[in-house]
């Protein structure tokens, strides 16, 4: 999973029916002490996070199902969680 | 999932069956700023988006769930049209 911060909000009214109700976040990836790393992603939030947290990305197709259902479609990514802390050495 | 800027279009009359119906346009990955981070390639559009317009597509497999049928040959989808990013401030974290 990614470790990432929310850095804002989509806002799309026309949009494929899977993303219907759902919150999307841009959030860019980061290494455990805090710098960037990569490219922004979009993520589906599924943990009600918030701009500027510190969050975790899963982004694997059928790890979404299991959380969205399996009718999830073209869904790849979602926030799983929101850290509190990281330590890595 | 990503940003991206629809920057063309793609035309092919001899493709896979189940690509048929379904237009192909160009896209730039962009991040927040617009500013392009990732090379150019062909989505199958399942938004009616147009050129020039700011989009969030989808990669992998799921691209193809964007589809009906879903079981085709499809790794990229634009999935919405965005009507705004907002963003926190530079540099402001919680």
């Amino acid at each position: 999973m990614k470790l990432a911060r929310v850095r804002g909000t989509i806002v799309a009214t026309i949009k494929h029916p899977a993303y219907e109700g759902r919150t999307i976040l841009l959030c860019q990836p980061l290494t455990p002490d805090g710098r960037d790393k990569g490219d922004q992603v979009i993520a589906v939030d599924h943990v009600q996070a918030g701009e500027g947290d510190l969050v975790l990305i899963l982004t694997e197709g059928n790890g979404v199902r299991q959380i969205l259902g399996a009718d999830a479609g073209p869904i790849r990514s979602v926030i799983v969680g929101i850290v509190d802390e990281v330590s890595a050495s | 999932m990503y940003l991206g800027r629809v920057i063309g279009t793609c035309v092919a009359t001899v493709k896979y069956t189940g690509l048929e119906g379904y237009r192909l346009l160009v896209v730039e990955p962009v991040g927040e700023d617009g500013v392009v981070c990732g090379e150019p390639h062909v989505a199958v559009d399942a938004t009616q988006a147009g050129p020039g317009e700011l989009v969030f597509l989808v990669g992998s497999r799921e691209a193809a769930l964007a589809c009906d049928p879903t079981f085709v040959p499809v790794d990229a989808a634009i999935v919405g049209i965005v009507d705004a990013v907002t963003v926190a401030a530079p540099g402001a974290h919680a």
